[in-house]
């Protein structure tokens, strides 16, 4: 049977981003929602979650949090992604391919700038 | 939807809208007998027997946002056009499989897709749920129990980086080497 690598190597990886962790300052942190009902992942969520994680890996980020929702409530804009910054209000983009979340995460999450031209108009 | 992997993605995401604490989804490629399996098995809110036989109506959903619900009924008739078949056993109460079953090798089979994207969503998008993937392929298996992995990450979140890389090598690792069709 295959299981998860050795016990050692997880022991490895969990302090070494506990260490990482602890350099950052302990402030809030930021929650993107993505929208995985039937419609939005017929429309490409998983791919844009993928951009999101890959995102995250190659810059780093933990002070994230990434939650995956069912449906939003808005099919005709799927894919759906939400960010919430710290004490800020909700922010919905929509239509978001995997490049525009990229594009999100760079401006929005990391620097706090609202990608007005992604954002949901309803 | 043209991969089976998302069909997974849906049938796990109406698991957890149920509910469900506990969601196994179980993958079998057999050459011998010419099939492939998905089974998911949760332990949600379950489905009244009326529900169940109309859950793969089209025109049926338990969601209020829209009511339509369509990824059931979708999957059903992919795998029909196949030789497969679909069934679905629930309680009320005491959670639901879903088993769906594809001629292995028919023309119009979907591919099986991105399964490692897929289990990275789910392990890293819904860390409430204790999630067990069983991969089988001809008498190789990749198993996965997350409860190890969250009990050694303590509060460590699953969506930290590190803890994504390393769930990704996991799970490539663990999938590639069984060679799935």
């Amino acid at each position: 049977m295959v299981t998860i690598k050795s016990l050692e190597d997880l022991k490895k990886m969990r302090e070494e981003a506990q260490r990482k962790q602890e350099l950052k300052s302990a402030s809030g942190k930021t929650e993107i929602i993505v929208g995985m009902g039937t419609v939005g992942i017929a429309a490409g969520a998983r791919e844009t979650l993928k951009a999101i994680l890959k995102f995250v890996e190659e810059h780093n980020l933990d002070n994230v949090i990434i939650r995956q929702t069912g449906n939003i409530g808005i099919d005709s804009f799927e894919p759906v992604v939400q960010v919430i910054l710290p004490d800020k209000e909700m922010v919905t983009y929509g239509h978001v391919s995997p490049e525009k979340a990229a594009t999100i995460m760079e401006k929005h999450v990391v620097n706090g700038q609202v990608v007005t031209e992604y954002l949901v108009n309803i | 939807m043209r991969e089976i992997s998302l069909h997974i993605l849906d049938l796990a995401a109406n698991s957890v809208s149920a509910g469900a604490t506990t969601i196994k989804i179980e993958i079998e490629e057999d050459q011998a007998t010419d099939t492939l399996l998905v089974r998911i098995t949760d332990n949600g809110k379950g489905m009244s027997p009326e529900m169940i036989t109309t859950v793969t109506d089209p025109f049926v959903t338990s969601r209020t946002e829209r009511k339509v619900g369509l990824g059931l009924p979708l999957f059903k008739a992919a795998a029909e056009a196949c030789n497969g078949s679909f069934s679905i056993s629930s309680e009320e109460g005491n959670g639901t499989t879903v088993e769906v079953r594809f001629q292995l090798s028919h023309i119009d089979r979907m591919p099986l897709g991105d399964l490692v994207d897929t289990l990275l969503t789910l392990e890293v998008g819904t860390p409430e749920v204790h999630w067990i993937f069983w991969i089988k392929k001809d008498g190789k298996e990749f198993y996965f129990d997350d409860q190890d992995l969250k009990r050694e990450l303590g509060d460590l979140p699953l969506c930290n980086p590190e803890v994504i890389r390393y769930l990704r090598s996991i799970f490539s690792e663990g999938v590639n080497a069984l060679e799935l069709i």
